[in-house]
């Protein structure tokens, strides 16, 4: 813990992001974030798409290196630790991925106890009841012995936060949780999401865009634009702030239109021409 | 004054600035060679460098509490090797057969159509064992690794692992690196004898063999280096095929349409590797005089 420096305010500070920058090849998506996240609460990244949200959770999984700056986690900036160092770090946090990411030749069971075997001693038989006791806890009891394409959206989602859960992770993060559900099935999972928070004062990052959701869960909310923080805020303060941004994104209003010549021909021509952006985008994804 | 300079011009047009654009023409042409040149060698570099990486968690790794999963490499021997005997067997007996009408037409020229045997022999152990065996493979396992891997990497499996502090080279590709030089010799040690059997056929049917001497003219006919000049290149092949299969796969872009090519790309990589290296083997051995 000697490399805790003064960056970090106290230490209760999980993760502290400090001017990150993280670039797809010549094309920069992230210009200098910062925030911290404490022990123990659930903190929602907001952000249309090709913000950069998902990138910065990327980063925060040692996904994506950044180009500069740091990314404190676990008292360790990850951005310079080495691979090593990074798999500890790993085996302390959970990612549940958009799609599930479930690996499609093992059951259900297996996905679950595929950390576990990686990464630990125990007995099969052990393991076994770990992996039961994660199943029941997304609700998903009886489900073990399932192909990962037997199971619906919203099961597949649940399958990947118990394998997510399995190494009992103090820190997890979720990408896009409610994308491609029903809305009952959507709320489900945020349920879920409230649930573990309570049972096990667990730290939650959730990257989303679904503003019911994110009210819901949320303790604190980062609003991310462009590559850059426009405001972090426990959710009271996001609602009552009067920062355009923030009322365009929070109202749902669209793009405001651009009526200024020059500022259209400058749009098309610089790279915030939002196809060009989010041609590159994908290109570098 | 006007009719001079009207000359003068179109001269100047002609000769001196077309032999400028030729030389800047050449010019850039050799800087387009040289840019295919790096990323040529580049992707050699990373190719040897995914083979390098996987044949350290095959060979070092489970010395080093890094356990390799050999229920894994068991599982893709079983898709790599048996699986593929069937259809290797069909395509080695009818090259067999192929080999032994092709030498008895020369052959027969000069009345030593009982050369047959040794013929098929020394082709099929030296040459067209390994290369039809390491073809056959391509097809069936090296696309089968870029479609897998890169189906993995589009639906974020990929990422999932490296999350979970799981390295993809020791789980994914360490077993099928294990798999493919275990396999592709046994699987030409099978090519060669049923191309054997081929030429046999022919041996017995046209050329007044029987069956026994047949074998023993082919067995008497092959040296061991024949048979392990074979198997070596074989190996080669295997990790070859791994290397490039894994690496378009972990390579594949964002989008279903991305497997495609990279399933593409990597059996048309590999087809062009497998007969480089196997020209650069032959040629080894041939000045080594392994032969």
């Amino acid at each position: 813990m000697s490399d805790v420096k003064t960056n970090l305010p106290d230490t209760d500070t999980l993760i502290s992001l400090r001017a990150l920058r993280v670039s797809y090849g010549q094309r920069e998506i992230l210009h200098g974030i910062g925030f911290d996240v404490k022990r123990g609460e659930t903190i929602v990244i907001l952000g249309g798409s090709g913000s950069g949200k998902s990138t910065l959770l990327r980063t925060l999984v040692g996904l994506e290196k950044p180009s500069s700056g740091q990314v404190w986690i676990h008292g360790k900036d990850i951005a310079a630790i080495s691979k090593t160092e990074m798999d500890e770090i790993r085996k302390k946090i959970g990612m549940s991925f958009q799609g599930g990411a479930l690996f499609g030749s093992m059951t259900v069971g297996e996905n679950v106890a595929l950390p576990l075997k990686e990464h630990t001693k125990l007995e099969a038989s052990t393991i076994d009841i770990i992996v039961r006791l994660k199943l029941d806890q997304v609700g998903l009891s009886g489900f073990q012995h399932y192909l990962p394409s037997q199971l619906s959206g919203g099961m597949k989602k649940r399958a990947a936060v118990a394998r997510a859960l399995a190494m009992d992770p103090e820190i997890l993060f979720f990408d896009e949780p409610s994308a491609g559900l029903d809305p009952i099935v959507a709320a489900g999972i945020d349920q879920l999401i409230l649930d573990l928070k309570k049972a096990f004062q667990m730290t939650v990052v959730v990257v989303t865009h679904e503003l019911a959701s994110a009210f819901l869960i949320a303790d604190r909310m980062v609003l991310i634009d462009k590559g850059h923080v426009v405001v972090v805020g426990t959710t009271e303060e996001l609602k009552a702030s009067t920062h355009s941004r923030v009322r365009q994104f929070l109202d749902r209003m669209p793009e405001a239109e651009i009526l200024e010549e020059l500022d259209y021909l400058q749009m098309l021509t610089e790279d915030n021409y939002p196809h060009g952006r989010e041609a590159a985008r994908n290109k570098g994804a | 004054m006007t009719v001079k300079t009207r000359r003068c011009r179109p001269l100047a047009d002609n000769s001196i600035i077309p032999c400028m654009k030729s030389a800047a023409h050449i010019v850039e042409r050799t800087l387009q060679i040289g840019e295919p040149l790096r990323d040529g060698l580049a992707y050699l570099g990373s190719l040897a460098s995914l083979a390098g990486r996987a044949a350290y968690f095959v060979f070092v790794g489970p010395f080093r509490g890094k356990p390799l999963r050999l229920h894994r490499a068991v599982s893709q021997a079983m898709a790599v090797g048996i699986r593929a005997l069937p259809i290797l067997s069909l395509i080695t007996f009818f090259i067999g057969l192929i080999l032994a009408l092709q030498s008895a037409y020369e052959l027969r020229k000069f009345g030593a159509l009982n050369y047959v045997a040794s013929a098929v022999a020394a082709s099929m152990t030296r040459e067209l064992g390994p290369l039809i065996t390491a073809i056959l493979v391509i097809g069936r396992s090296g696309s089968a690794f870029a479609a897998e891997i890169g189906t993995m990497k589009v639906t974020e499996e990929i990422d999932a692992l490296k999350t979970m502090a799981i390295s993809p080279i020791q789980f994914l590709v360490a077993p099928k690196f294990l798999a493919m030089i275990l396999m592709l010799p046994c699987l030409t040690i099978w090519a060669n004898s049923m191309g054997i059997l081929g030429g046999a056929v022919f041996g017995v049917a046209q050329a007044d063999f029987t069956w026994g001497r047949y074998l023993r003219a082919s067995v008497s006919s092959l040296f061991v280096r024949d048979i392990v000049s074979g198997l070596i290149k074989s190996v080669v092949f295997g990790m070859t095929i791994t290397a490039v299969g894994c690496l378009e796969g972990l390579s594949t872009g964002a989008g279903a349409e991305q497997i495609g090519r990279s399933t593409t790309q990597a059996v048309v990589i590999s087809i062009f590797l497998v007969i480089l290296v196997d020209l650069v083997f032959t040629a080894l051995f041939f000045f080594m005089g392994i032969r």
